[in-house]
């Protein structure tokens, strides 16, 4: 009770929300029974599912477990440096982390330092929220030639993440990049290679990539997708922020703004799609794609699906894209467009090719996984056996956000994804099936804890964070940056057992 | 019922020094500093839930709020005259209607006696009221009270918006002029989320605003704003960002729907704090 009071108080001088303190059950004089809940992975998927645990439970306690020294997943390694105010939201999920019913556990990689039957064992329920690491490949000739990653791999690249530091991509040996895909992701890597330095020298950005893009030699880059704009995957915000940018001459053909009557019809279905489509139609016709100031170029290449990579003279690089022309057809099955070849070919030259296609999630060791979809069978958040429809439901074991939905989505998609898997398993603690009699008692923490250290995995606590994020921080005042991050595993360890 | 209430009332006005006490469950003839307006409660400790950009207050509002409730106030003088008192009770009175007027324009409160009485203010200058019942226990136990009400209610300074969840559970919170809908609600511990504090880069505040009339009045979404609504889960013609929207004395009344997506997962037995 008086442990009640503490709590109370203390979430009172804190945050109102978590005022919030979860349902009384029967006579609450007695403390709450308490559910212990494991979250592998501490990106907004993990986080808001905590969030949202200590809300529906009095109980609840969540650990939070993620292979890297630092939280947040791709708030921090995915969002791009100029868009700090998408990583607000990381001031919420550090108040969540300091509820005193949650403990962050960083370093602590599922597979390795602990598997996922020893977390079944410890916790009445393991959510997965471990995400999409990951990238679906085209599987065409060629895509193993130098020059080409995935642009995942380069957002962790100038975003600092220790498994991409040393990707080291060549920005010097062309003027032209291609980025396979209009979602997002590639007008984030196309901004990046495109914006002024000196707007990018006061972001988070890492210190080597700004290096290497002062150092840049691209002053073309080419997005290419395979169908029209009216489909384009992007959204009204990043592409206005992109066709806006300071001395770069937008490029797009007249010929593909021209839309069919099944486009209109997804137009109006589609707020988001008519939206964007508005916008690159203005673009169009504003620009003219005349570069008059030799200015860089932003060309929106329609229509085009690469078929495969041409290396350039030295034989290993990539020297130029082999693109089909497509046309679209309605899918009778799905009902919406897709692109079909039409067997004309060009090429287009390029010295850097950043594949956007789409994220994957890898399996894991005990985990059903659906290779197809790239994602864990699910229903409603409770994991499955399997895809097919005789599967059943695999006890105490959840999962959220990419790994649940597939790598689509924004931040906000997470809040509710959570809601539906916290939902799940909360109805399921009612109905007692995450405290089957035939189960040993489940030790949570302490147990997680003393598996820890029976295995001599060193973890990082939220505290050790907090180092990181601190020296961060001063680091990149001398810089007139928000941060300067740290971006080694060496590093980063370091830093946190200061 | 409700005359019994406020002769029992005005008896002790006249032979009591009444306490000055609020809270709920008291009675509460004065409603807690919200404007940092040096009364009893001294400036320098302002309720802890006001945001710090408000203490400045409104002087208009002060003013009116000291004429209504300076020392002048029954308790705080012992037991005055009768002849005395009673201008202050039907002050009392009158403020005690404009509640019940708010509420019902609020939509909480739908009294054809309050409609009655509100005729009578106007056409006596000590007019002999009967205050619902209902609305003396909004005045006594209400969790937010309006503090500056304009005799002629004209140019509020607060407006009274209800927040209404999925579940058809409501809120009505009284908010200051100039403040956004997503700050009133974390003011008044309604669970609306604000994943980017107000920056446009996220969805999270999501409110449908029920009456069409109401979704008018407003300016047009920016560019930005559309934007993020393209985003929205559960967006409907007359979906806004509660960042976005901004107290006006024009949305008196307003009535705010929280997308089933934003509520966050409601929790039995939850009461709401008082002021």
């Amino acid at each position: 009770m008086a442990r009640g009071l503490w709590f109370l108080s203390r979430a009172v001088g804190r945050l109102r929300p978590l005022l919030v303190q979860g349902p009384t059950r029967g006579f609450s004089a007695s403390a709450p029974e308490q559910l212990h809940v494991c979250v592998v992975g501490s990106g907004p998927a993990g986080f808001y599912t905590a969030d949202r645990m200590f809300k529906g439970h009095e109980g609840a306690q969540v650990d939070i477990i993620d292979r890297l020294p630092t939280p947040f997943g791709l708030v921090r390694s995915g969002v791009a440096p100029d868009h700090p105010e998408t990583k607000i939201v990381v001031n919420q999920f550090s108040r969540v982390a300091a509820n005193g019913r949650c403990s962050f556990f960083g370093n602590v990689t599922l597979g390795r330092d602990i598997s996922l039957s020893e977390l079944h064992k410890t916790y009445h329920a393991v959510v997965l929220a471990y995400g999409a690491e990951s990238d679906r490949l085209l599987g065409i000739p060629g895509e193993d030639l130098k020059g080409i990653h995935s642009a995942r791999e380069f957002v962790w690249w100038y975003n600092g993440h220790p498994d991409m530091c040393d990707l080291c991509p060549d920005l010097k040996n062309t003027e032209s990049a291609v980025a396979l895909g209009q979602g997002n992701v590639a007008l984030d890597v196309a901004r990046i290679l495109l914006r002024c330095k000196a707007e990018l020298a006061t972001t988070d950005i890492t210190d080597y990539a700004l290096d290497a893009l002062r150092g840049s030699t691209i002053r073309k880059v080419y997005l290419v997708g395979r169908r029209g704009p009216v489909q384009a995957a992007c959204t009204a915000k990043e592409l206005r922020e992109i066709l806006g940018l300071k001395n770069v001459c937008i490029c797009i053909k007249e010929a593909d703004l021209l839309t069919t009557p099944a486009d209109e019809e997804e137009m109006r279905n589609s707020r988001i799609q008519r939206r964007v489509y508005e916008l690159l139609s203005k673009a169009a016709s504003a620009h003219g794609g005349n570069n008059y100031n030799d200015q860089k170029e932003l060309h929106f290449v329609f229509f085009r699906r690469p078929t495969r990579f041409i290396p350039a003279e030295n034989g290993s690089t990539i020297g130029a894209v082999q693109l089909e022309k497509t046309v679209l057809k309605g899918d009778e099955v799905t009902g919406k467009q897709v692109a079909v070849g039409t067997g004309e070919f060009e090429d287009l030259k390029c010295g850097l090719v950043l594949k956007s296609i789409g994220y994957k999630s890898l399996p894991v060791q005990g985990l059903p996984f659906d290779k197809n979809r790239g994602v864990v069978p699910n229903l409603r958040g409770r994991v499955l056996s399997s895809e097919s429809e005789t599967a059943t439901v695999e006890r105490g074991l959840y999962v959220v956000g990419w790994l649940k939905r597939g790598p689509t989505g924004i931040v906000a998609t997470n809040l509710h994804c959570a809601e539906e898997t916290v939902a799940s398993i909360l109805e399921d603690d009612k109905k007692g099936v995450l405290r089957p009699p035939s189960d040993s008692k489940k030790h949570g923490r302490t147990g997680l804890l003393e598996i820890l250290e029976q295995k001599n995995v060193r973890f990082v606590p939220f505290s050790g964070w907090e180092k990181i994020d601190s020296m961060e921080r001063m680091a990149g005042q001398l810089r007139n940056k928000p941060r300067e991050k740290i971006t080694t595993w060496d590093g980063l360890q370091k830093a946190a057992n200061e | 019922m409700g005359w019994a209430l406020f002769s029992l009332y005005t008896y002790f006005l006249q032979w009591a020094a009444w306490p000055i006490s609020c809270g709920g469950g008291g009675l509460c003839l004065q409603t807690p500093p919200r404007h940092g307006v040096s009364r009893p409660h001294p400036n320098s400790s302002p309720s802890p839930s006001f945001p710090p950009s408000w203490r400045g207050g409104h002087a208009a509002g002060s003013r009116r709020f000291r004429t209504v409730r300076s020392p002048s106030f029954p308790g705080s003088e012992g037991a005055g005259s009768a002849t005395a008192m009673f201008p202050r009770i039907s002050r009392l009175g009158a403020r005690l209607l404009r509640e019940s007027r708010a509420e019902t324009r609020a939509g909480n409160l739908r009294s054809s006696r309050g409609i009655l009485y509100q005729g009578h203010v106007n056409r006596h200058s000590t007019p002999v009221v009967t205050p619902t019942v209902l609305s003396l226990r909004n005045v006594l136990l209400s969790t937010t009270t309006s503090g500056d009400q304009d005799e002629s209610s004209q140019a509020k300074d607060k407006i009274s918006v209800t927040f209404v969840n999925e579940d058809g559970s409501e809120k009505t919170i009284s908010v200051p002029v100039g403040m956004s809908m997503l700050e009133a609600a974390h003011e008044n511990d309604i669970e609306l989320e604000g994943a980017c504090e107000g920056s446009l880069a996220c969805s999270t505040c999501h409110v449908i605003v029920m009456d069409v009339n109401y979704y008018n009045k407003l300016e047009d979404p920016a560019d930005e704003e559309n934007d993020m609504l393209d985003l929205a889960f559960g967006l409907t013609e007359t979906s806004r960002l509660g960042c976005q929207v901004i107290a006006k004395p024009e949305l008196d009344g307003m009535r705010l729907a929280l997308p089933v997506a934003t509520r966050n997962f409601a929790v039995d037995g939850y009461v709401p704090k008082p002021h």
